[in-house]
């Protein structure tokens, strides 16, 4: 009762207003041949450690470096997954990683970094964030710098993307409308409350936009059955649904033809500086949650998968040796994964520099060899069509020194 | 000369959110009222169920030697399997209604304080010197990190703020360092042999959380050789009682300082030689740290974002920098150069509130009880704030955009109508506006709660309006 009252309200609504507030915004922007593909930005807060994840087990420094850390051998029980190359694999708990590999639509980028060279988780999140070179230089974000330039993008205040959690991270705050989205245990408002909240707001800026962009959330989740999550029969419960419900909302959202394009959600419990565990433990676990997670996405976006891409990026990665406690501290080269109908996958991208002594930034770290920028302006380009040149201006400004990794998507 | 509105600044931005009768109460001198609630020691908080930090420890270090001993036994058979999942369970168990009686206790005294401004700037430190429960070890001691280490020191020196937080239990199991060890220390190098147990060494999480978060902030002038020298330095700093598999000394569960795993020598950190007098190398350096002009900034910067505006007047930040540096880290000098800032009193309803800011001063001004534990608990967890949960040592963000999202507007929304529904006309809500808003209720909220249609919905609107969104 208390949704299709929502629904009802939010038609009933718009025409007691008569404006064109309401209206422009229940509505995401249609889709057309320009809005087809989908991404999402999955920010992996904490430092995930990419020499676990992806791990070079063919580097003759890996085991001595990682000591008890480091994964057996691919073939033996709790081995490293293979990759082409024979240098850098998956970590065990990624098998549908490695399906996906093996059905050319994962690519594994290695030595990987933003323009980011100090060791603050938040400072480095910033970074991430923000799209510049600096922390705090701006307060916006570069997903959403993309998303005010799209090439189609009517103008009307229609939300291109959805922020899954309750408030929008940076990397999807600033000028182009976006809205959130998290599942609510309490009751919807009845139509005529929610009607005098609205007119109470409409003196107020932040709060009328926000509430308008929060009812067309809504609509769209309503009309999804309320995004609840739907495992699959044989789906593993307990930690391994760690991600169910956020998932199927991502899913839920950009799987329709007038949802928004892109979408964006945390992950979190990456730090790992004590009893990091290797085939199994603290970090496998997690692993597998975000994979189960994973092959759910691919499940619920059905069809719309051969449209979809979707970056796993970290602020920094943690350091090549493991540390006195079991477990890693921050360091700087990382791994990231491009995942998704749309790439153009089966490839492993690390220009590999080593692991030797004197090959580690500053002796400790994996050293960066391709700028995460590079992933980012190239799949921006290829798949969500944004111009090169605003890329260059606006998402990613000062990144003339990162050029776009080309060939990534699928044509 | 304060504008009107100043009383509604006073109780609502710098206390926790106004009761009925305490805007009267402050009248026409509000920064007199803050002021007085800094003199005398903070108040001790007390309540059913808290227990020292160190009974707490003492009690979990033997549930997880019972679970050490669960795992060594359970291999193949059936029986014992059970028994580990008992033994897994425990420790959770054992610490769940520690934490729900310190949120209880803690929410209690925010709802019933007489001292709004002296918990508001205890709520401040304790997410500044940040642990989360998320990391099960401190489920049971983060509450006690805030009554042990931060409210006695609220009131005085940032120094001795800052020494008990970093040799409190909570902080030393949250960021590792109890089992950090020196490389050429005793235990790791017997007899100053090369380093034997390439196991052993140390772990720079709390030495660098210390630099960049607690003291100098990022870009407060260290480099990575200052936070693996200070790691160094702090090694043997730990936990009496645990045991590890190396050493079992010390009084359990309280701070104890190991030589045998401290890192030996004379270490140079920011460019200052400190030579080796053991524990005392540690608080050397913290003393440096604490009187640093880095410091100084980094945290007159923060109380400025938190009690003026997401990006403070630059004016406000000297000025309480410099009060810091000159009185030696006092902070209710510090406190007090706040309150007599203009700019602080300049414009009303500056900051967008947090959830935990939304809901405590709902529950004050309705004079709403604590019926039961999921009244403490719930409210947070909906409205995305569980209590001493930050998710990460940085604490919770501290701007409007970390916070006005959609949905989390949406759910503070359904909430108030949840709250509104429940209280029904036990309350009335036209007569409540003003004595919690004072001079920032405007007319349109007036003109809404007085046409509602219910009691209810009076409530819920009144709860919703704008001005009660922000302090």
């Amino acid at each position: 009762m208390k949704s299709l009252a929502r629904r009802e309200f939010l038609t009933a609504g718009a025409m007691a207003l008569g404006s064109t507030l309401l209206t422009s915004r229940v509505v995401f922007a249609r889709g057309n041949a320009d809005t087809k593909s989908r991404f999402i930005f999955i920010i992996m807060r904490g430092a995930l450690d990419g020499l676990a994840a992806a791990p070079p087990y063919g580097d003759r420094d890996y085991p001595s470096l990682r000591r008890d850390l480091a994964l057996k051998a691919p073939g033996t029980p709790g081995g490293v997954l293979p990759l082409s190359g024979g240098l850098i694999g998956l970590h065990p708990s990624f098998a549908f990683l490695r399906e996906s590999f093996e059905a050319r639509e994962l690519v594994v980028f290695h030595a990987v970094a933003s323009p980011y060279r100090e060791r603050s988780h938040f400072d480095g999140q910033d970074v991430l964030e923000n799209g510049t070179v600096r922390a705090h230089a701006v307060q916006t974000g570069w997903l959403n710098r993309a998303l005010s330039v799209l090439p189609s993008n009517s103008g009307q205040g229609r939300e291109r993307g959805v922020a899954l959690g309750q408030n929008v991270p940076l990397v999807m705050r600033g000028p182009a409308a976006v809205t959130s989205w998290s599942p609510s245990k309490l009751a919807a408002l009845d139509e005529d409350t929610l009607q005098r909240i609205t007119d109470l707001y409409a003196a107020d800026p932040l709060l009328s936009g926000r509430l308008a962009d929060a009812l067309a959330a809504d609509a769209i989740a309503e009309s999804e059955g309320g995004m609840a999550p739907q495992l699959s029969a044989g789906a593993p419960r307990g930690g391994t649904a760690r991600y169910a419900e956020v998932i199927n909302a991502a899913a839920g959202f950009l799987k329709r033809e007038d949802g928004p394009q892109v979408a964006v959600f945390d992950t979190t419990g990456w730090d790992t500086h004590a009893n990091e565990g290797s085939a199994e433990g603290q970090l496998a676990g997690r692993l597998a949650a975000l994979d189960t997670g994973l092959r759910t996405l691919k499940e619920q976006m059905g069809p719309a998968w051969g449209n979809t891409a979707v970056v796993l990026a970290t602020e920094f990665g943690r350091t090549a040796a493991v540390n006195g406690t079991r477990g890693t501290d921050h360091g700087t080269g990382a791994a990231a994964f491009l995942l998704g109908g749309a790439v153009k996958g089966g490839r492993v991208i690390a220009d590999w520099p080593g692991l030797s002594s004197r090959a580690l930034y500053q002796g400790r770290d994996l050293q960066p060899t391709l700028d995460l920028r590079s992933v980012l302006k190239g799949v921006l380009e290829e798949h969500l069509q944004i111009p090169g040149r605003a890329i260059e201006s606006n998402v990613f400004p000062g990144s003339g020194s990162a050029k776009p990794l080309t060939g990534l998507i699928r044509t | 000369m304060l504008q009107p509105f100043a009383t509604a600044i006073a109780a609502n931005r710098f206390g926790l959110g106004a009761r009925p009768g305490d805007l009267a109460h402050i009248g026409s001198d509000p920064v007199g009222w803050l002021d007085d609630q800094l003199t005398g020691s903070a108040p001790v908080v007390s309540g059913e169920g808290l227990r020292p930090s160190e009974a707490i420890i003492s009690d979990s270090l033997r549930l997880r030697d019972q679970l050490r001993e669960a795992k060594r036994s359970a291999p193949g058979k059936q029986g014992d399997a059970a028994a580990l999942q008992a033994a897994v369970t425990k420790l959770p168990q054992f610490f769940r209604p520690i934490y729900v009686a310190e949120a209880t206790a803690r929410f209690q005294q925010a709802l019933s304080t007489d001292r709004p401004f002296v918990e508001r700037l205890t709520q401040f430190w304790t997410n500044h010197f940040a642990v989360s429960v998320d990391k099960i070890a401190v489920l049971g001691v983060a509450g006690a990190l805030e009554r042990e280490a931060i409210r006695p020191h609220v009131l005085g020196k940032f120094t001795d703020l800052l020494l008990a937080v970093e040799q409190h239990p909570a902080m030393l199991l949250y960021l590792d360092n109890y089992l950090s060890v020196g490389p050429n220390s005793r235990v790791a190098a017997p007899r100053g042999l090369r380093p034997v147990r390439r196991q052993l060494g140390i772990n720079e999480n709390l030495a660098r959380e210390i630099l960049e978060l607690h003291t100098l902030g990022v870009g407060g002038g260290y480099t990575q050789a200052d936070v693996t020298i200070f790691a160094e330095v702090i090694t043997g700093w730990s936990i009496g009682g645990e045991r590890g598999r190396l050493f079992s000394a010390g009084d359990p569960g309280r701070f104890v300082f190991r030589p045998d795993i401290h890192e030996p020598g004379t270490k140079v950190v920011l460019g200052k030689r400190y030579p080796d007098n053991e524990h005392g190398q540690g608080v050397a350096v913290l003393h440096d740290l604490a009187s640093h002009p880095s410091t100084a900034r980094f945290i007159a910067t923060k109380l400025a974002r938190h009690f003026i505006a997401d990006d403070p007047p630059p004016a406000v930040v000297d000025r309480l920098a410099k009060t810091f540096l000159s009185t030696g880290g006092d902070l209710p000098a510090v406190y007090r150069a706040l309150i007599t800032c203009a700019e602080a009193w300049a414009n009303p309803l500056s900051k967008y509130k947090t959830p935990s800011d939304y809901i405590v001063s709902s529950f004050r001004g309705l004079d709403l009880p604590i019926v039961n534990e999921r009244a403490v608990l719930a409210p947070f967890e909906l409205l995305g704030q569980r209590t001493y949960s930050p998710g990460s040592p940085a604490g919770w963000p501290d701007k409007s955009a970390d916070w006005d999202g959609a949905s989390a507007l949406m759910k503070r929304i359904e909430w108030a109508d949840a709250v509104g529904q429940r209280v029904g006309s036990k309350r009335d809500a036209a007569g409540l506006a003003p004595q919690l808003l004072g001079e920032t209720l405007t007319t349109a909220t007036r003109t809404s709660i007085a046409r509602a249609a219910s009691g209810a919905q009076a409530l819920t609107l009144l709860l919703a309006a704008p001005e009660f969104m922000r302090r």
